[in-house]
């Protein structure tokens, strides 16, 4: 028993599919790609009884085995394809105890593939509550698997679970539904074509669209002779079998399972009164934004000034005990103020994703797609592209992988094309350095003006979205058919441990991913800073002497004077200069023209990029925000970042289409490169026009 | 008139007779849209669109649009 015991969770949205696989896995779990495909894979290693090991796959949440999205390909795919090295010895089908009718739906079709099954019924914890009593082996006897009544949230039966798996081999593989039940006829002649197959599974081939590996093409090649039907005829079809599915489920469930309404309770209904209002609904939702932001931005400014205040240190202990040279200047003006500058961060986002996963386990989110839709609509979006628009808070990547579930492929199409407006955490240490430095302290309404500054530039983003949505909608010419069915689950308190492990998860892949990045950018932006082509910079110490020779500087005020002059004609000084002219209509110097250029590949790039260019040179401990305070206009004179250009720069931000990986993610969801260009052209044609406005006016 | 979905008021119910397959999905019939069963009208969003439905215990919002295509009869409670 050397080999580990491969298990497929499956199960529909909402069921706690995801509790269960934390339940099981606890820490061993690792997030991945599905190759090709953006889809995420969640897999993680379950140890059971004597040194046994299960290797489990949380497969995408999915209604049923008819799959109308890549993520739900991802389970059909895997569960046609015997030669996956992923394929399931045994499938775990998780179910909700409140939602056991719909939940068995899948259960059938997945017994009918004759891959051993276990059924898990989860939230076994709200039975009383809803009056609902379940006859166990009645249950079993009829779906013929094993049931394991389990419940995440008490954490109860998951060893029962773990022995089931543990003994997968003693399950039943009969199927539970008669495939040729549905037609005769013709289910016969396809016996007849393909007498070595399994019935149900050439049915599935030959009603989806899917791409089923290698392996089975020659099966899928073959049962094109039986798509002699029409779609409307096969789709008839699919309905007698849905039918057929459900009468099979009502007559197990009529003896196994006993409902008392009298004792059931369901603060669904009550809270969804209030929470999907006219107005009520509306006035809640806004609250719940205004909180979140309001929290972002102070609860976090404690860890974040601590950590700014730290890395600062830590630089400044780095360059005074490391011997000199250029191994220590690189660590301690390239290398530590750059990661520096994403650290620093980490409160923000981690406020942030807690939000948003809270909203989305609580089951919330669905009605704010109930109480949009219609609004939506008006702009060519769907009530569901909400979904990607406050996930986009979080980053557009994960939010432009949302958007799957819209149905129809022009709405998700203008959904994915505006979801870089909304003000992802990328922006958000852009937005918020440049705000404390230009924005003022006070107070109105008990809200900050800082604090409003930033909530004004989240409703930009938003309306950016809204607008250019409209507009694509009008210049678009897709016809496409749009559906929405949209669940509403019962209300949940979030599981802190699902809360804290996506919380956990998410920052940790921001922070390496960004900061990969921002490591390899600061020490190629340290190098360029700190060498320079000719006598201006190499003599500069000579230059600057003579030059002020009858000032009679300070030696600091020299020493100043000298690292500038370096700076100015270092690599990277000659490429800012070079750009200044575009940029300098819009406020900025060549240093912030630096910090732009280089933030194209990522956005959070442009805080760790001054650190870095302004630490060049700079001998005493500073932390980032006062370094910015203190740089003057070279032209103007009196400091760099003031209100003009402070507001300037934050419209830039807000617009511009600067990150490579959000590009990268349009292209594959879009298959073509049209879309990326037009969103990287159009947006940061905008920022740029935007912005020169702002800074003209206000200067 | 056939009366559909979309004439049901908030809080009444109904039983489903008939639905167009053709426009409707099949994602909307398996989770439970089908002849036989028992309908609610939960809510309605401003506008009236989209409509909130307890569909056989499943509680799931749909666009009027869709709603037109599900044939139902009303009953009183």
């Amino acid at each position: 028993m050397s080999k580990q015991i491969n298990v497929a969770l499956i199960g529909n949205p909402n069921t706690g599919k995801t509790s269960v696989f934390n339940s099981l896995t606890g820490l061993n779990q690792k997030v991945g790609n599905y190759p090709g495909i953006t889809v995420e894979k969640k897999e993680g290693i379950c140890k059971l009884p004597r040194g046994v090991k299960a290797h489990i796959i949380d497969l995408p949440g999915t209604y049923s085995l008819n799959a109308s999205s890549l993520d739900e390909n991802v389970v059909i795919e895997l569960l046609l394809n015997k030669n996956d090295k992923d394929f399931p010895d045994v499938a775990v089908v998780v179910s909700d105890v409140e939602n056991l009718k719909r939940n068995l739906l899948l259960f059938t079709q997945i017994k009918d593939l004759e891959i051993p099954t276990i059924l898990v019924i989860n939230m076994s914890d709200r039975m009383k509550y809803k009056g609902i009593s379940l006859d166990i082996p009645y249950l079993e006897s009829e779906l013929k698997t094993k049931i394991a009544l389990i419940s995440t949230r008490k954490n109860e039966g998951i060893d029962n679970l773990k022995d089931l798996i543990f003994n997968y081999k003693d399950l039943s593989i009969s199927p539970c539904l008669n495939a040729s039940d549905i037609d005769r006829n013709y289910f016969d002649n396809l016996r007849k074509a393909f007498p070595n197959q399994l019935l149900y599974k050439l049915w599935l081939v030959i009603t989806q669209d899917v791409n089923f590996g290698k392996t089975d093409r020659n099966v899928i090649d073959a049962v094109a002779d039986f798509k002699t039907k029409t779609k409307a005829d096969l789709k008839r079809l699919q309905q007698k079998e849905t039918v057929k599915r459900y009468q099979f489920i009502n007559n197990t469930l009529k003896k196994g399972q006993t409902i008392d309404l009298s004792t059931a309770k369901d603060i669904r209904i009550k809270l969804d009164r209030i929470l999907t209002h006219k107005i009520w609904g509306y006035a809640i939702f806004l609250v719940i934004l205004l909180t979140i932001f309001q929290a972002i931005y102070d609860w976090s400014a404690i860890p974040m000034d601590f950590i700014d205040s730290s890395f600062a240190s830590l630089s400044e202990w780095t360059k005074n005990s490391l011997p000199e040279g250029a191994f220590t200047s690189l660590l301690a003006e390239g290398i530590i103020p750059g990661l520096g500058g994403i650290v620093i961060f980490i409160p923000q986002i981690a406020f942030l994703f807690l939000f948003i996963s809270v909203l989305e386990e609580s089951g919330y989110m669905s009605r704010v797609v109930f109480l949009m839709d219609r609004g939506m609509r008006r702009f060519g979006l769907s009530g569901k592209s909400v979904v990607p628009l406050i996930s986009g808070t979080a980053c557009a990547i994960p939010a432009i992988m949302a958007t799957r579930n819209i149905e129809s492929w022009k709405e998700r199409l203008i959904t994915i094309l505006v979801t870089p407006f909304t003000t992802c955490s990328a922006r958000l240490p852009v937005y918020l350095i440049i705000i404390s430095l230009v924005i003022p302290e006070g107070r109105f309404l008990g809200l900050g003006y800082q604090a409003l500054t930033l909530m004004l530039l989240y409703l930009i983003g938003f309306g950016a979205a809204l607008i250019s949505a409209m507009i694509l909608n009008k210049v678009l010419k897709i016809k496409s058919k749009s559906f929405f069915v949209v669940e509403m689950p019962n209300y949940k308190l979030p599981l802190i441990k699902n809360v804290a492990l996506t919380v956990v998860e998410k920052t940790k892949s921001f922070v390496f991913g960004a900061g990969k990045i921002i490591l390899a950018i600061s020490i190629v932006l340290w190098f360029l800073a700190s060498y320079g082509p000719g006598e201006e910079f190499n003599n500069a110490e000579e230059i600057v002497t003579e030059k002020f020779a009858s000032e009679n500087l300070s030696e600091e005020e020299l020493q100043k004077k000298i690292a500038s002059q370096k700076l100015e004609y270092s690599f990277i000084g000659i490429t800012g200069r070079a750009i200044e002219p575009a940029i300098r209509p819009l406020g900025y110097d060549w240093k912030i023209g630096i910090a732009i250029v280089s933030s194209f590949a990522a956005r959070e790039v442009f805080v760790g990029t001054l650190a870095t260019i302004y630490s060049v040179g700079s001998e005493e401990e500073e932390t980032i925000k006062n370094r910015m305070a203190g740089e003057v206009n070279p032209i103007l004179g009196g400091p760099l970042f003031n209100f003009a250009s402070g507001i300037s720069l934050l419209l830039f931000y807000a617009f511009a289409m600067q990150c490579m990986s959000t590009l990268a993610i349009v292209k594959r969801e879009t298959n073509s490169w049209k879309w990326p260009v037009l969103q990287l052209v159009l947006m940061s044609a905008f920022a740029y026009v935007v912005a020169f406005i702002a800074y003209q006016i206000l200067i | 008139m056939q009366v559909t979905l979309a004439h049901l008021k908030r809080g009444e119910k109904a039983i489903i007779t008939d639905v167009s397959s053709i426009n409707i999905p099949l994602k909307l019939l398996e989770m439970g849209c089908l002849p036989g069963n028992a309908v609610e009208l939960v809510q309605v969003a401003p506008f009236s669109d989209p409509i909130y439905l307890n569909i056989n215990g499943t509680h799931l919002a749909i666009r009027k649009e869709t709603a037109i295509h599900i044939i139902i009869e009303i009953t009183n409670e």
